[in-house]
């Protein structure tokens, strides 16, 4: 009974997980035959300095979108789990980001960030009016604002959630020992919310690595290659470079990035669980 | 059932931050950094989709010249007409087909997994839920070329059905996550008295687990519905002809055909979110009561 889900998943999703390893030894133009070039692609690759600037870009927006991501999620989330009335209906709106496409979202912040007919207008700030996808630090900025307009939702979930297992005795304790509110969120919220904070980080930081439709939509990597990040860079290079090897070998530098992340995260959040235990 | 729809009806001494014992909600209860986020966050999430809507429904002259966040006063639904004209139906019908198409099939394979895996013992059940958990972390970028080679060399590129496969098997590993965790919780003896009343695995799997299982289904089918049906990268690289466009890929077409149209480009950004808005309002009570109900009572 689990050979049909083994089947396709070994077909779509491992096999081609190896065959870009494989095709990354290789020169292949997207149409034509499929050339063994052992350790070309990869030299080109490696010395493209249109690499090291896919990867600062690729940890820039993951490093400023985690920054301001977390705190967010974690105030929303603190708050969401708290005990007024409303915050049923806030957590309905909260998810509508979540359920439009990047490529909506793209389309919609375009419109939305023209300095003369978009929001800028309607709210007369002058500040709002800018050119804002048409420089690259602010490209960036506006891609780290939009993620976060998409996602902050879903992980301030997580966070409610986190919060709602703490046992209400830990605050009880405190309370009798007279500790206030921010002495109880920063002794008792915060350590204790430390394995959903880990969870939390490694989804956006993991998922970051996989922003391509929006950026893909919202600024096709520009401007000049300012949000270029290392998805839509193998997409240029593979599809519209015709440089399949080359493409492929970022795309296993892809892989590498995720998991190392992963495994680095994961060894950060290693001791969470018995410290936690523990506490109770 | 009813009131577990509602979050709010917390048992006391759940959240957090409480009065330690008596019923007096004191003002320093109020947690009021994280209320001011709140609110302001709503505004944030709030403002663009108003304003999607209200201009979707604005001529092009009312758009260029009035107050971006007033309402339109000339109301009007040729942007509408316009995006339906521009075969939104058939774009609508491609990501019908494949959504449906990848959903259905990747939850029943993933939920015959799951059963599988649950109730059976073996060395190679065990490696293959591995895998699957494996599977998690794998990113469909890094696999798109050598996807796209497969698909070539299957005949299917330009087809629905090359979106459909690779969807289906990356819906797979978390349905399989979720579903495992889910039929783990069926008491054992509701499988033994089945099978002292003579069912086979296969009816056990169907009479069964399915039913009990309904809300952990109705979870990995929205879930898998929403990223299929808003999928990009799939249809970007596996189709070329605009007969085949998706929803998503047809909506960045289109925005390139209309760039000083914006009204009707949101009409059609309206549209196209539409029916995962209403399967989300309607799934949302399943979900929720699926979350909270237990089997025993």
């Amino acid at each position: 009974m689990v050979l049909p889900a083994l089947l396709i998943f070994l077909a779509f999703g491992v096999i081609p997980l190896l065959g870009a390893l494989g095709l990354s030894f290789t020169t292949w133009d997207g149409i034509g035959a499929i050339h063994p070039s052992g350790l070309t692609s990869w030299r080109a690759t490696l010395t493209d300095p249109g690499l090291p600037h896919a990867l600062y870009v690729t940890f820039l927006i993951m490093a400023l979108s985690w920054a301001f991501q977390t705190p967010m999620s974690l105030l929303l989330g603190v708050f969401l789990a708290g005990r007024q009335r409303y915050r049923a209906v806030l957590a309905v709106v909260y998810f509508v980001p979540l359920l439009l496409s990047s490529a909506a979202i793209a389309i919609t912040y375009k419109a939305l960030l023209d300095p003369n007919f978009g929001l800028s207008a309607g709210l007369g700030v002058g500040f709002l009016a800018q050119d804002w996808l048409g420089r690259g630090r602010l490209a960036v900025g506006v891609v780290i604002f939009i993620v976060s307009w998409q996602y902050i939702p879903f992980h301030s979930l997580i966070y409610q959630a986190g919060v709602r297992q703490i046992p209400v005795s830990m605050y009880e304790a405190a309370q009798l020992d007279g500790a206030g509110r921010v002495r109880q969120f920063f002794s008792i919220t915060l350590p204790q919310l430390k394995y959903t904070i880990i969870t939390s980080s490694t989804l956006m930081v993991v998922g970051s690595l996989t922003f391509f439709d929006l950026i893909w939509v919202l600024t096709a990597g520009g401007p000049a290659d300012a949000t270029r990040v290392l998805a839509v860079q193998m997409y240029i290079k593979g599809f519209q470079g015709n440089q399949m090897g080359p493409a492929s070998a970022i795309a296993v530098i892809l892989v590498f990035v995720g998991l190392g992340l992963a495994l680095l995260l994961r060894r950060l959040g290693g001791d969470a669980r018995e410290s936690q235990t523990e506490g109770a | 059932m009813a009131t577990t729809l509602t979050p709010d009806t917390d048992q006391a001494g759940e959240a957090p931050g409480r009065s330690h014992s008596g019923r007096s909600q004191s003002p320093r209860h109020w947690n009021w950094p994280g209320g001011l986020a709140g609110w302001i966050w709503l505004g944030i999430v709030i403002i663009p989709i108003y304003w999607i809507i209200i201009t979707s429904f604005k001529t092009s002259a009312n758009y260029f010249s009035a107050n971006p966040l007033k309402p339109p006063t000339d109301l009007t639904f040729e942007n509408y007409k316009l995006v339906i004209q521009e075969h939104f139906i058939r774009y609508f019908f491609n990501s019908l087909v494949v959504t449906l198409g990848a959903v259905v099939p990747a939850v029943l394979v993933s939920f015959m997994a799951a059963y599988a895996i649950v109730r059976g013992r073996g060395r190679f059940l065990w490696s293959t839920n591995a895998l699957f958990l494996a599977g998690l972390a794998i990113p469909l970028q890094a696999t798109i070329i050598p996807i796209y080679l497969i698909i070539i060399r299957l005949k299917l590129y330009d087809s629905l059905l090359a979106i459909i496969l690779p969807s289906i098997a990356f819906a797979i590993p978390l349905s399989v996550l979720v579903l495992t965790n889910f039929i783990r919780d069926v008491p054992n003896e509701l499988f033994e008295s089945m099978r002292v009343d003579g069912a086979s695995e296969w009816g056990t799997l169907w009479h069964l687990a399915f039913p009990l299982s309904r809300p952990a289904l109705v979870t990995v089918t929205i879930y898998n519905g929403l990223i299929i049906w808003n999928g990009f990268l799939l249809p970007l690289v596996l189709t070329q002809s605009p007969e085949r466009r998706t929803l998503p890929l047809a909506l960045s077409a289109f925005q390139g055909q209309y760039t000083v149209n914006v009204p009707a480009v949101l009409a059609s950004v309206v549209l196209t979110t539409l029916p995962i808005l209403v399967l989300y309002v309607v799934g949302r009570r399943q979900l929720l009561s699926g979350l909270t109900a237990g089997f025993g009572k």
